[in-house]
């Protein structure tokens, strides 16, 4: 009520000096639940974005932060929280939510028939890819499928014709396998054999010898490096198997180098890493903010251009209803396909309210170096990287 | 050349992997086997009692190491050998005289000695946890490559690489030796004479004069320092973590009861048939086979019976196998 009340107040103080309207945004995450230690800088973040738009006096909105909690994994908590924003609060965007079970059902159950925007900063998901979404969803996270694609890509530009692959047994593991997997065949690679390997063993030189069985130019270990990733390529490599690995973000870690040796060198991957400008920005920012927010916590920065993204596409499109403006988002994000929209890092969305203004087009990159690709998720920064003398050295950024 | 080729990756793949791997179990099944046959319970601790014995081997290598006592080519683990044997049938003799002679004395059934070795398990799982933690250790050291795959397809030519660990090929020596010196102990010398009488006929034995309680310590001191190598060697080839010990358990008795429970001849035997028959059966016989069939034959097939997933169910299935059509094991224990 206190807040209301303050933030009530507020408003009055602003619509003197401007006819603004008041537009509730929904920061729908799991304030509860397993990722909770994570969700107050991502808050954080997205309420510091909303401040920096308000403070600039150059929005014609004024935005309100209005917090619920989708607690991350009970779907029917979710999403009478979603309902609850949207009918009694009446929010005209959300952000959120985290995980990607209760984002599906919070996305389906109630943003699609309510007809509001959804943009998630941290839903990876493959599966919300393709699910239907009239338009409404978009995510400044990658979909982990995306992971697959660069590592097809890399392979493909290595020239390696077959890989075996083998992968954790978990989620994440098989996920990604799966992924590598499609992409690669799709690219024409040949996936000699698919297998997992269960982690927390001693011993996996049968794993191994199957894995040498199949053959193929190099093995890919989507794996954990600390866990079953290791075994495996020690044990390929004491056997001869294989001399060179391919090597997903799961196996990126100092210790792995330092736990096999010389023989690591010329094994390649990719991890998600960004090399935007603007992700040293927000971590200033979030020093210097009141509440403070640690910008190098996961999916923080997302969460920020999360809200950058819904309040430009706001301003863009001169509209707060959600069917209007969904289509400035991607816009906005992008920019022309020329690449000629000028580029935006946090702490700049004053000038981008501006150049909105004048008509400019403006190209996001913000905090996570936002690019959204297919039906409007983040395409992902992702670091080539290559083992030279016990160091991942890096290649490029794709 | 094919045929080589195909012999190389056999030997690669299937025979020294099978070799080590048979050999560490030989170690520890032979405990449990003589732990058998002459207390008369299969003692379900061995498999900790095994993590025990290596973690001190691998507190006494880090002492060595940091003295700057190395073995050279060899695995300084080997010179803490001894120490860790030391500590292991300390540990054995301790439980003996706090739990088990308790239980002896009043005649208890095996199955309450089956149960009350759980207990002992868990605690001496405990107490590895508290002593070296759960957490992965390598402490190899030394040469690890006997045969270096690299150098032997370029001195050979051949398409399939050879490679032979130094900690396989230790185990294979290690494991000869400790079977001649048993065998050397339970044919020829009086003590051993006496524990092979104890365990064919207790009263009779008990009849002749023998003492059964220096049976019993001599047992446990065997059986103690063979788990105690058994585990090193193990966790040196391998890695070592305290929990992959207790899942060691299941083929360990798997080999010993394939043998014959009571049998030390048994126990080796039946040690190399699982370990050969985990290998055999998920292997993927795609590369071999395509050395030896035409081309055209295979399809995309890999020629993989289980997949390497289901590697313990194997010890499972060979033991329902023997227990169903020939309980009494290959070599006719008890």
């Amino acid at each position: 009520m206190k807040k209301l009340l303050l933030a009530a107040s507020a408003c009055a103080l602003m619509s003197g000096a401007a006819f603004a309207e008041d537009v509730k945004l929904g920061i729908l995450i799991g304030f509860t639940g397993p990722i909770e230690s994570l969700t107050g800088h991502m808050a954080n973040a997205a309420e510091a974005a909303m401040a920096e738009v308000n403070a600039s006096g150059k929005a014609a909105n004024t935005y309100i932060s209005v917090r619920g909690d989708d607690t991350c994994t009970d779907a029917a908590a979710a999403t009478a929280a979603t309902e609850r924003a949207i009918t009694a609060e009446g929010v005209k965007g959300i952000i959120g939510g985290d995980c990607s079970g209760v984002t599906r059902a919070m996305l389906t159950n109630v943003a699609m028939p309510n007809g509001i925007v959804m943009v998630s900063p941290s839903a990876t998901s493959p599966a919300l890819t393709t699910d239907p979404d009239n338009g409404l969803f978009f995510r400044t996270a990658p979909s982990d499928a995306r992971e697959g694609e660069v590592m097809a890509d890399i392979l493909v530009e290595k020239g390696v014709k077959s890989i075996a692959l083998t992968y954790s047994n978990s989620d994440y593991g098989k996920g990604l396998a799966e992924s590598i997997a499609n992409a690669f065949t799709a690219k024409g690679g040949v996936v000699t054999i698919n297998a997992a390997h269960d982690d927390g063993k001693a011993d996996y030189s049968a794993e191994v010898a199957a894995l040498a069985a199949a053959g193929g130019d190099l093995l890919v270990v989507a794996g954990y490096l600390d866990q079953g990733g290791k075994g495996i390529i020690q044990a390929s490599l004491d056997t001869g198997a294989f001399t060179q690995f391919g090597l997903p973000g799961g196996m990126v870690g100092d210790s792995l180098p330092a736990a096999i040796g010389p023989a690591l060198d010329g094994s390649y991957g990719q991890v998600a890493q960004s090399d935007s400008a603007g992700a040293a920005v927000l971590i200033e920012m979030g020093k210097a903010n009141d509440p403070a927010f640690d910008a190098t916590s996961p999916y923080t920065p997302e969460s920020y251009d999360a809200a950058a993204l819904i309040m430009l596409a706001m301003e863009a499109s001169g509209s707060t209803d959600s069917n209007v403006y969904k289509e400035k988002i991607l816009e906005v994000a992008n920019g022309p396909a020329d690449g000629s929209g000028v580029k935006i890092l946090p702490g700049e969305l004053g000038k981008a309210l501006e150049l909105i203004a004048a008509g400019t087009a403006i190209d996001y990159d913000g905090a996570s170096g936002v690019t959204l690709i297919g039906p409007g998720e983040s395409a992902g920064r992702y670091k080539q990287f290559e083992v030279k003398g016990g160091i991942y050295e890096t290649v490029t950024f794709r | 050349m094919d045929t080589l080729n195909a012999l190389v990756a056999f030997l690669n793949f299937i025979v020294i992997p099978g070799l080590a791997y048979g050999s560490q179990l030989a170690l520890g099944a032979l405990g449990l086997t003589l732990i058998f046959s002459v207390l008369r319970f299969s003692n379900f601790a061995h498999g900790d009692t095994m993590a025990f014995g290596t973690a001190f081997v691998i507190l006494f290598t880090w002492w060595f190491q940091s003295m700057g006592i190395t073995a050279g080519p060899l695995p300084t683990a080997l010179l803490a050998l001894p120490f860790g044997i030391l500590a292991t049938i300390a540990m054995m003799l301790a439980t003996d005289r706090v739990v088990y002679r308790f239980y002896r004395n009043q005649k208890a059934k095996p199955i309450i000695v089956v149960i009350v070795s759980t207990g002992v398990m868990f605690v001496m799982n405990g107490l590895v946890r508290m002593i070296i933690g759960t957490q992965e250790i390598n402490f190899g050291d030394g040469a690890r490559m006997w045969l270096s795959p690299q150098d032997f397809k370029t001195w050979t030519g051949l398409a399939e690489p050879l490679a032979i660990k130094g900690t396989a090929a230790i185990s294979v020596m290690a494991a000869l030796i400790c079977c001649a010196l048993l065998f050397w102990f339970l044919q020829k010398t009086r003590t051993g004479k006496s524990m092979r009488a104890y365990s064919d006929n207790e009263d009779l034995a008990l009849l002749s004069g023998i003492n059964p309680e220096r049976v019993v310590m001599i047992t446990w001191i065997i059986a103690g320092a063979l788990a105690c190598i058994a585990g090193t060697l193990y966790g040196l080839d391998k890695s070592y973590r305290g929990i992959v010990y207790f899942s060691l358990l299941m083929p360990m008795f798997a080999a010993a009861i394939v043998g014959g429970l009571g049998s030390p001849v048994g126990a080796i035997v039946g040690s190399f048939i699982v370990a050969f028959s985990e290998l055999i059966v998920t292997s993927a016989w795609k590369k071999i086979l395509g050395y030896l069939a035409p081309p055209d034959w295979l399809g995309d097939g890999l020629y993989q019976a289980l997949s390497t997933d289901y590697k313990v169910a194997v010890s499972f299935g060979i033991l329902i196998i023997v227990l169903l059509f020939r309980p009494q094991g290959i070599f006719g224990g008890k």
